[in-house]
């Protein structure tokens, strides 16, 4: 037994095109290391500074791992870890743009 | 999943009642930014379910999607065998155009970006938007009476 990672689509052309892959590890940290290994630069994608990116959410089975442990959640076989991009966004960008155009 | 945008036309497809349902969720949160998706069958390119989601932010600047609300909503479209077609936001002081921060946090290549300004009180403005690897590309907006869309 494993653990099930479940890639959102945009994080897919790291894992040719599967929508989930296994891995083992005894904290999220580890496990993203394990996945890594086999395919190659989602770790990046997940981590930055050793942190959890800001723009991205991991649930250890229903729980966002930001109100676990972060990065040092504890995993084990059988759980189910689910990667999905924020959909976030703002329109502070867009004020600025106004403002200079206003003026 | 990640191909074929370029073949789709650039338009999106909503029927009046979703349009309704989107400008509606904008005038109730403004000043606030509201913000939710139209699910729609993976592969087809209808959006027929709306879903209003909760910006976590609560923010007139700012939306983002509250993580167990899209860990839920997400889960209940894969076991549906579904895609978020449709990914809306209002601007509630600005023009209803993808700003700097909705290109760089755009992660859904297949997604209609809808944007909303409730900027004006009395006529929102209604655009959609492909958002590719940071390109920006707006499409057409048709609205359609519901039966249509079922049909096609
Ligand atoms: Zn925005």
């Amino acid at each position: 037994m494993a653990i099930e990672v479940r890639i959102p689509t945009i994080l897919r052309s790291y894992t040719d095109g599967q929508k989930a892959v296994e891995g083992t590890g005894e904290t999220l940290a580890s496990l993203i290391a394990d996945v890594d290994g086999r395919h190659a630069g989602l770790r990046d994608r997940l981590v930055e500074d050793g942190e959890l990116r800001r723009f991205v959410n991991i649930y250890l089975n229903d729980e966002d791992v930001r109100f676990l442990g972060g990065l040092e959640t504890p995993v084990a076989d059988g759980d189910t870890v689910t990667i999905l991009p924020a959909v976030a966004g703002g329109s502070w960008a867009a004020s600025d743009r106004i403002a200079r155009v206003a003026h | 999943m990640t191909t074929g945008v370029g073949s789709v036309a650039a338009m999106v497809v909503l029927t009046q009642a979703t349009y309704d349902a989107i400008v509606a969720h904008a005038r109730r949160d403004h000043p606030d930014e509201a913000c939710g998706i139209v699910a729609g069958p993976a592969g087809s390119d209808r959006a027929v379910r709306f879903v209003a989601m909760a910006n976590a932010e609560r923010s007139p600047t700012f939306y983002r999607f509250d993580s167990a609300e899209q860990l839920r909503v997400w889960r209940e479209m894969d076991n549906r065998d579904e895609v978020p077609v449709v990914i809306y936001h209002s601007h509630t002081a600005t023009e209803a155009y993808p700003s700097r921060t909705d290109i760089a946090y755009a992660a859904e290549p297949e997604a209609h970006y809808v944007l909303v300004s409730t900027a004006d009180p009395e006529r929102e403005s209604f655009r959609s938007f492909r958002i590719v690897d940071g390109q920006v590309s707006e499409e057409e907006v048709r609205v359609i009476a519901s039966a249509e869309l079922t049909a096609r």
